[in-house]
């Protein structure tokens, strides 16, 4: 009996192992079409970019839409869907003409109308796209290729805003999908970007699936970031949901999939030695870490505290608890990022070096009654899980009494939003990660707004910040810009927002046989070569 | 018999109740916002409070428990929160890896676990008896994703039989759907093996010493013919409740074997959804959860009379 069913499962086994194999064989044989195969760093929930700012939904955009302007690989802003801009001389009437021959994938052309619509819904939206607005007086599109912004004041703001490269970027759609207000999603999902978005090949926690446009017209120049010549040399990308760190490196090796666009930092030095795999760093500014402190609520609305953990932190020892490798993460203490031209160590000169008695006098001066800090430490994330103790142990050394409550990451993204007190399910530090891109710039660094109310959870209120942010904003000499950047951080070095605690890094890894991935701060997946 | 399947099927209308309720009121009640999930990092307070308004979140509990009871009974489970797709076309397209790799997992294991427990009880005490439950223990200790990992790294990378991870549909071919199943079916169905087996060995050697065991081999009937048609007969109850167990289980989710080996089942679509607290999808697989399992209950009280005549409801 047990020999008759040996055979049999073993039988069994062999057929199915050998016709698997067999089918798998044809249908290689039978796919001419090369297929990207990538790992995502999340699933894509949500196929409108404007509605969310979620980096997966900005990550979409750039496959289905195109951009009027984009950033290139180091940081400048360069025209994409423009050809053609005159600024009058007085700087208030902007004349843009479009690339010709553009269109969306219906087939429809692309039109002022389109831009003109586009952009009025991620201006009322988008933080820097209502900053915009406010110096726009009027916009007018056509049914051509060209439309024209009407200011009321001059300003250097405006190709800085449309070129901007993360959430929300000012992506255009067709007229019809962008008369979709702001607060509804769209539902339908047609752009004029390198790639078609297969709606019925979209599996939500699965795969997301792309196709070439072969009708979209790349820039006759070569690619560079999110600007230049969106060149596609293959015919369809797949976007792969794949949970376990472990299985998507061995996936990568086995050349099952072709990309990990964040693999995970313990297992980088494996990925190293494998011939299969390459690293690449892609995104030259890499991530910034950001300690958030809630203004509204003792102690940190007394801002000499806020000081103190100035002088107590020390961005390596944040770093180091995450990232551990020095090679992947970098020391800075420019809020607007490192290796950008608004890097300056202005008013953090001596800050970020454990000056733990500078700290506790700055305690003592700020009149501290005890009250404790709840920090909030998400245990679910490994890029995020140490950073929470390290903050707890600096801000203990300096007399703070510190409660540090565990969650999940989801749970502290809902309680994050809460102004109670935080006995009352508030809250008053945490820390995050955003990509740096986004705090290149006082305008587009989301933490720096200080409208109170109206600014971004953690909710600090400074008249004199607002007013250097718009400062800003009105400036459109690179000089003036820097020396104002300097008075915005002196002015945080006394008054934080928000604390930079280092940059860190994240290379793709890659298959061998892979070239050509574009460097920007915003994974795009033009320019790939997939040798087979 | 009739009547008792009747009373069996209405019975599950009170669970059904309690289970919507007690699943509503624990997602309300778990920290977490799904519209500032969804708004994401730069979105500020006025941006999370229309989409909470969007998503019908500021409605009273109460409104919000009604308006889902109401639709779940004209058999709309709502639109997931995040995706703009209803939860049944979602729930749709995950059931079939899930009841594919329930399928091949408990055909697996019963196929090894039970002759390897009828054997194990046959040969009480000897080396194979000792082999196979030792095998047990580590089957039971030896945690899945571990096993996942260890066959992975065997199969897939150094030996290359199998692919490292995928799902494929049944439509897209019957071949590599079978190729790609085996492994995680495998590694899954070790525990099960291991559960089984001991189970079989137990009930088997609970009845080996009944009367009719001897009787039957005085008959001279062969040895083999004893231990399958008197034996594992008599000894079937508590296996196949066991077996129902581990269907439910199956049925119900698998997350790790489906995260390891990348199956997009219903156990990876229900922790997506419970980490990004999408109240309408984890609503309805729980409520489909818990019809899975009553109904599975029943099948298996059905078996019972068809096993053992003496049994009767």
């Amino acid at each position: 009996m047990i020999k008759i069913l040996r055979r049999s499962v073993l039988g069994a086994t062999a057929f199915a192992f050998t016709l698997g194999m067999s089918l798998s064989a044809v249908a290689t044989t039978a796919s001419a079409e090369t297929v990207l195969r990538v790992n995502m760093h999340s699933d894509l929930k949500i196929v409108d970019p404007i509605w969310t700012t979620a980096y997966m939904s900005r990550n979409y955009g750039y496959m289905v839409y195109d951009t009027l302007y984009g950033m290139n690989s180091k940081g400048e802003i360069k025209p994409q869907m423009v050809e053609k801009l005159d600024i009058s001389a007085d700087g208030l009437t902007y004349d843009f003409t479009l690339r010709s021959g553009m269109t969306f994938h219906d087939g429809a052309p692309v039109t002022g109308d389109d831009v003109v619509a586009s952009i009025k819904r991620w201006g009322s939206k988008d933080a820097m796209g209502q900053l915009m607005m406010g110096f726009v007086k009027d916009m007018k599109g056509s049914s051509g290729d060209t439309f024209q912004f009407i200011l009321n004041k001059p300003t250097g703001l405006i190709i800085q805003a449309l070129g901007k490269p993360s959430s929300n970027v000012p992506f255009i759609m067709p007229a019809r999908i962008a008369a979709t207000p702001a607060t509804e999603q769209i539902t339908e999902y047609v752009g004029s970007g390198p790639f078609v978005f297969l709606k019925d090949e979209w599996k939500p926690g699965d795969k997301a699936e792309f196709a070439k446009f072969t009708e979209y017209k790349p820039r006759n120049e070569p690619g560079d970031g999110l600007a230049g010549g969106k060149v596609v040399h293959v015919d369809k990308v797949v976007w792969k949901v794949i949970r376990d760190a472990q299985t998507k490196m061995n996936a990568l090796s086995k050349g099952e999939i072709d990309v990990i666009e964040s693999p995970s930092h313990d297992l980088l030095p494996l990925m190293e030695k494998d011939p299969n795999i390459k690293l690449v760093d892609l995104n030259p500014f890499g991530n910034q870490y950001t300690f958030r402190p809630n203004s509204l609520h003792p102690p940190f609305n007394n801002p000499k505290i806020l000081e103190a953990l100035l002088y107590a932190f020390n961005q390596e020892d944040f770093v180091q608890s995450t990232v551990g490798n020095e090679k992947y993460y970098k020391l800075c203490k420019a809020m607007f990022i490192c290796g950008t031209p608004l890097a300056t160590n202005a008013g953090f000169e001596d800050k970020f070096e454990s000056n733990y008695k500078r700290a506790r006098e700055l305690v003592q001066e700020a009149g501290y009654d005890g009250t404790p800090v709840l920090i909030m430490h998400p245990t679910d994330l490994a890029i995020l899980g140490n950073l929470v103790p390290v903050a707890k142990a600096a801000m203990e050394k300096i007399g703070l009494k510190v409660d540090m409550v565990a969650m999940d990451w989801q749970t502290l993204v809902g309680r994050r939003n809460k102004q109670e007190l935080p006995a009352d399910g508030g809250w008053n530090a945490f820390i995050t990660s955003w990509n740096s891109v986004d705090n290149a710039s006082p305008l587009s660094t989301p933490m720096l707004n200080a409208a109170c109310e109206k600014a971004l959870f953690g909710w600090p209120c400074d008249e004199e910040i607002q007013k250097l942010r718009n400062e800003y904003a009105g400036e459109s000499d690179a000089t003036k810009q820097l020396a104002i950047v300097e008075k915005i951080q002196q002015r945080v070095s006394k008054k934080p927002t928000h604390i930079h605690l280092g940059q860190w890094y994240s290379p793709a890894a890659m298959g061998a046989n892979i070239t050509g991935a574009p460097v920007s701060p915003v994974v795009a997946f033009w320019g790939y070569k997939k040798a087979e | 018999m009739l009547t008792y399947l009747i009373k069996r099927v209405l019975s599950v209308i009170p669970v059904l109740i309690v289970v919507a309720v007690i699943v509503f009121l624990m997602l309300r009640l778990t920290p977490g916002d799904p519209a500032a999930i969804i708004a994401g990092d730069a979105a500020t307070s006025q941006d999370i409070a229309q989409i909470r308004d969007k998503l019908g979140l500021e409605e009273p509990m109460v409104i919000q428990f009604g308006i889902w009871v109401g639709n779940m009974l004209t058999g709309d489970f709502g639109d997931s929160f995040y995706y703009k797709r209803t939860v049944s076309s979602m729930i749709a397209d995950r059931v079939g890896p899930t009841v594919a790799l329930a399928t091949f997992t408990i055909i697996l294991a019963c196929i090894v676990a039970i002759p390897l427990g009828t054997i194990a009880a046959y040969k009480q005490g000897s080396w194979l008896d000792r082999a196979v439950m030792g095998m047990s223990v580590i089957g039971f200790s030896v945690p899945v994703f571990v096993i996942g990992y260890m066959m992975i790294y065997l199969f897939a990378v150094k030996l290359d039989w199998f692919p490292v991870q995928g799902y494929q549909p049944i439509a897209d071919g019957i071949g590599g759907f079978l190729y790609r199943l085996v492994m995680p079916s495998a590694a899954l169905s070790i525990i099960f093996i291991a559960l089984i087996a001991r189970m079989t060995r137990t009930s088997v050697l609970e009845v080996l010493n009944e009367d009719y065991i001897r009787t039957a081999r005085a008959k001279g009937l062969e040895e083999s013919k004893v231990m399958t048609r008197h034996a594992l007969r008599n000894a079937a109850v508590p296996i196949v409740t066991v077996i129902g167990f581990a269907i439910a289980i199956l049925i119900g989710g698998v997350v790790v074997t489906e995260s390891v080996f990348v199956i997009p089942g219903l156990g990876t679509l229900t922790l997506d959804a419970i980490q990004g607290r999408d109240y309408p999808t984890v609503q309805a697989l729980i409520m489909l959860f818990s019809v899975v399992y009553v109904l599975i209950n029943l099948v298996i009280d059905v078996i019972y009379t068809l096993l053992d005549p003496r049994i009767r409801y």
